[in-house]
């Protein structure tokens, strides 16, 4: 840490920075879990094993087809959609509304065949992505962001900005907000609700895998990622609010931003503290999250 | 009223059930005898070891996941907690674990009860529950990282001693077998003591219903705080036992995550809430996970396909398919088939609601 | 066991400022049936819930034999006491009919055994006898409002709250309940306290009636003041049918009594 003050604050205004963008992603990647535990009361216990596919899937398209990972972003985004809603008729569809304890061995299982296959296909090392602007950045006043962060955050943003209007202004969005709103009642008005179910673990599949992709332009890829971005997704979401949408963009917001502060304070190895403690006080306190309405 | 405890313990038992546990009995007492005249005898001793193990701390997270109905995903905290204390005193203080277990166990209770205390006090239940028995137990492994009388990140490390002996708990895998055998014995006696209990009667009602429960006159805090405490201490024995028996302990690995869910897959496979759950599930998994172990050497070895994750693919199959056709657990359909179980027929067949 | 005399005095309860029970003033005599009557919302459910502890009243006090009684947690108003059931009837779903009884009983006695005695005397009581070991989630819905008496009496209460108890029962099912209540009253001289809609039940039950209205006592009284009184008589004529005042309660939300 510096002796100069000065310098210390531009330190961590520059790490609150980084923090937002990367928190960006986050807010994306927690975005697919919050949907589908809103709409189906199902925690994605496989989450980060789904963002790593995502990840593998923007790598292979750049190291097979020398792809940017912006430019594979939608291929892979919907390869996860499918997977997702393929998997929630076959699989997940049965454990609807059954205790937690079954959803979560039945998703734990997904989460080590997931991760499993990533091991078996790439195998244990790291690879990651050489984009032309890697090294390139912007100067925000005294600042400098990296290009590939403000390129990721801005991707994230528009994607979370696509999904409201999903939700907002489409019929199936509007189905399943209704359907997560009250399921016998869509059932009543004839709402196909297994279908909108597959297709929310699809948006949410979509959602967590474009996180993904954008996350491979920050970081470098393996399969021992997967339950750090899964217990990550489960501190922003509960953070900013379960089930809550503008709240997991938040919650990234925030865990991104805690996580890079506590990186200038304290030792790198000690920077989910922050997250964790900020998980505990939030459990204990405000347990319907920082953002959302008490119930 | 008076019954004797064994009439307590095993009075609305079919005869055939206690024969046969008995039997199994029996047989554990003797494996390391007959394993030895088996090729490989100590290998499979190995496995049979990790089954018991596995049995025991799976019966004791069921005492408050099956009985209490409190999802715990964080017990690696208990786990590692009880081996790090014990292990600590032995190697800096030279306070032997058969003493230091004692304060391992009250260690564990403590976290626990603080866990406990804060999760009930403030209504947390479900998944916010096991949120934060998750986030305490990383958040425990960040200051272990860096807790420098235990060795840090570095590990704490047993060594193995010349004079070793069963008084402070070194040897042979025989002594650590008996050692595990007797604590998985005496805490599945310890689980169905306590199910013919009141105490028992309440953590069902707790799980089924709290707020009838409370209604029924049971003070809801005390009930789950008491299944906590004890459900923690026994653990920590478990933790214990592993770290003298795996002689080195890092915090990466001892309140690791994946520890945590490790102790939850053999009461769940098995069976939740039953005795034999955690024993049967924790022969399935290990079972299985030697099964495809081998399978994926015989790949690598006579057909050249080598890839790592082949034999947690196959595990992940068996158990995805175990929890698609068995949500109840193998044990609860295993026990209508052999008799064990003395349901009326208008119950059999039928799952929760 | 013999009845204990509730004293409720002005109690109030107040939801995000709404006023769900203000002022509320009544009296159960030992060994009295009382029922408490009154339209949907007109806070009887509120009213039992916060003479059973499961939140305390905002002001106004609960007496149970005078010793106050407003603020305990339920399971410690349940031993000083009161037994309860749930409108939403709350079985424990996963255990025996047998399991749910004895687990009141161990508000008595902690001897398992002699919780499970008291059980079944309770259940061959309220016949249900031959299903004591079926799990509660199999029985049908009059037999799980039987288990919730039953499992309320277990636990050895010298008042009765029952919230609509007789609620989705057949007419028959419904006299047999009233023949229990009134024998059960009789025999222990135990005091009980009814929400009722069904009006053939609280007609023959109760002694004295007391009707709520957005929260407020509009009347008390012996049955036969209280269907003749005119504010009563107002507050239900408000309602969809009301020709013949409480007769089916809060808007004849099921079909009821009329068949026998």
């Amino acid at each position: 840490m510096s002796a100069d003050p000065g310098q210390f604050v531009l330190t961590l205004l520059q790490a609150v920075a980084m923090g937002l963008l990367t928190g960006m992603v986050y807010g994306l990647m927690a975005l697919g879990l919050s949907v589908i535990f809103g709409v189906m009361r199902v925690v994605n216990f496989a989450h980060g094993e789904m963002m790593v596919v995502g990840m593998y899937l923007a790598w292979l398209a750049f190291d097979r087809l020398g792809l940017d990972p912006l430019v594979s972003l939608p291929a892979v985004a919907a390869a996860l959609f499918v997977f997702g809603y393929v998997l929630q008729r076959t699989v997940i569809n049965p454990f609807i509304g059954l205790p937690e304890h079954m959803q979560f061995m039945l998703l734990l299982a997904v989460a080590i065949l997931l991760v499993n296959a990533c091991l078996a296909i790439f195998g244990p090392d790291t690879h990651g992505v050489q984009v032309d602007y890697m090294f390139d950045s912007f100067n925000v006043g005294p600042l400098v962001l990296d290009a590939v962060r403000v390129y990721a955050a801005l991707v994230a943003l528009l994607i979370a900005g696509l999904l409201w209007l999903f939700f907002t202004r489409t019929r199936s969005g509007k189905a399943i907000r209704a359907a997560a709103d009250n399921h016998v009642g869509a059932l009543v008005v004839g709402l196909d609700v297994k279908r909108l179910y597959a297709l929310t673990f699809g948006v949410g599949a979509a959602c967590v895998g474009a996180a993904g992709a954008l996350m491979l332009l920050i970081v470098q890829v393996h399969p021992f990622l997967a339950i750090d971005y899964t217990l990550l997704a489960f501190v922003i979401v509960i953070v900013g609010g379960l089930g809550s949408m503008s709240g997991a963009l938040a919650g990234g917001l925030l865990i991104g931003v805690s996580e890079a502060v506590a990186g200038v304070l304290l030792q790198p190895s000690l920077k989910s503290v922050f997250s964790f403690g900020l998980l505990i006080l939030v459990l204990l306190l405000r347990p319907q999250g920082l953002l959302a309405r008490r119930s | 009223m008076s019954e004797s405890l064994w009439q307590r313990l095993t009075g609305d038992v079919p005869r055939r059930a206690l024969l046969a546990l008995g039997g199994l009995l029996l047989l554990l007492l003797a494996a390391p005898f007959l394993l030895r005249l088996a090729p490989a005898g100590d290998y499979w001793l190995s496995l049979l070891i990790l089954v018991v193990y596995f049995s025991y701390i799976g019966q004791a997270w069921n005492i408050m996941m099956g009985f209490a109905g409190q999802l715990s995903l964080g017990h690696a905290l208990y786990l590692g907690l009880g081996g790090y204390v014990a292990a600590a005193l032995y190697v800096n203080l030279g306070i032997g674990p058969w003493l230091g277990v004692f304060i391992a166990v009250a260690a564990a209770m403590l976290a626990g009860g603080l866990i406990g205390f804060l999760g009930f006090r403030f209504s947390l239940a479900g998944v916010y529950f096991a949120l934060l028995t998750i986030a305490f137990a990383e958040f425990t492994r960040i200051l272990f990282d860096h807790f420098t009388w235990v060795g840090g990140s570095g590990g704490l490390f047993l060594k193995v001693e010349a004079d070793g002996s069963a008084f402070n708990l070194q040897g042979s895998p025989l002594l650590f077998y008996y050692v595990i055998l007797a604590l998985a014995a005496g805490a599945f006696v310890l689980c169905r003591f306590l199910l013919t209990s009141r105490l028992g009667h309440y953590w069902l009602a707790v799980r089924e219903d709290p707020e009838a429960a409370q209604a029924a006159g049971i003070a809801v805090l005390r009930t789950k705080m008491l299944a906590v405490l004890i459900s923690a201490g026994l653990t920590a024995v478990g933790g214990v036992w592993s770290a003298f028996y795996y002689k080195s302990l890092f915090p990466e690995a001892a309140f690791a995550m994946g520890r945590s869910i490790e102790v939850t897959l053999a009461p769940i496979i098995g069976g939740l809430g039953t005795l034999f759950g955690p024993i049967l599930g924790s022969a399935l998994l290990v079972g299985l996970g030697d099964l495809f172990t081998t399978l994926a050497e015989i790949l690598a070895n006579d057909y050249g396909v080598k890839a790592a994750g082949l034999k947690q693919i196959g595990y992940g199959i068996a158990l995805l398919l175990i929890v698609m056709f068995r949500r109840d657990g193998v044990w609860p359909w295993l026990a209508r088939r052999l008799g064990f179980e003395r349901r009326p027929a208008d119950d059999a067949g039928e799952g929760r609601p | 066991m013999s009845g204990a005399h509730l004293a409720v005095r002005s109690i109030g309860k107040r939801f995000r400022g709404l006023r769900a029970v203000s002022d509320v003033t009544f009296d159960v005599p030992a060994g009295a049936i009382h029922a408490l009557i009154g339209p949907n919302g007109a806070g009887k459910t509120t009213c039992f819930n916060m003479i059973a502890g499961v939140f305390a009243p905002d002001s106004g006090t609960i007496a149970l034999d005078d010793r106050p009684i407003a603020g305990l947690r339920p399971d410690q108003i349940c031993a000083s006491g009161i037994g309860r059931t749930f409108q939403i009837v709350k079985p424990f779903m996963g255990l025996t009919v047998e399991d749910n009884v004895t687990i009141g009983a161990l508000a008595r006695t902690r001897h398992v055994p002699e919780a499970r005695e008291a059980a079944r005397r309770l259940l061959r009581d309220l016949g249900l006898d031959d299903r004591r070991a079926k799990l509660a989630a199999n029985l049908t819905l009059p037999d799980r409002k039987r288990l919730e008496v039953a499992r309320a009496l277990a636990t050895g209460p010298r008042l009765l709250l029952l919230d609509e108890v007789m609620a989705g029962l057949r007419p028959t099912e419904t006299d047999q309940m009233v023949a229990f209540l009134k024998d059960l009253n009789a025999r222990t001289g135990i005091t009980i306290l009814l929400i009722e809609h069904v009006m053939r039940a609280v007609m023959a039950l109760s002694q004295h009636i007391v009707v709520l209205h957005h929260g407020e006592k509009i009347a008390e009284g012996t049955p036969h003041d209280v269907t003749r009184d005119p504010a009563v008589l107002e507050v239900y004529l408000g309602q969809e049918d009301a020709s013949s005042p409480p007769r089916s309660g809060g808007g004849g939300r099921r079909p009821e009594g009329e068949a026998t």
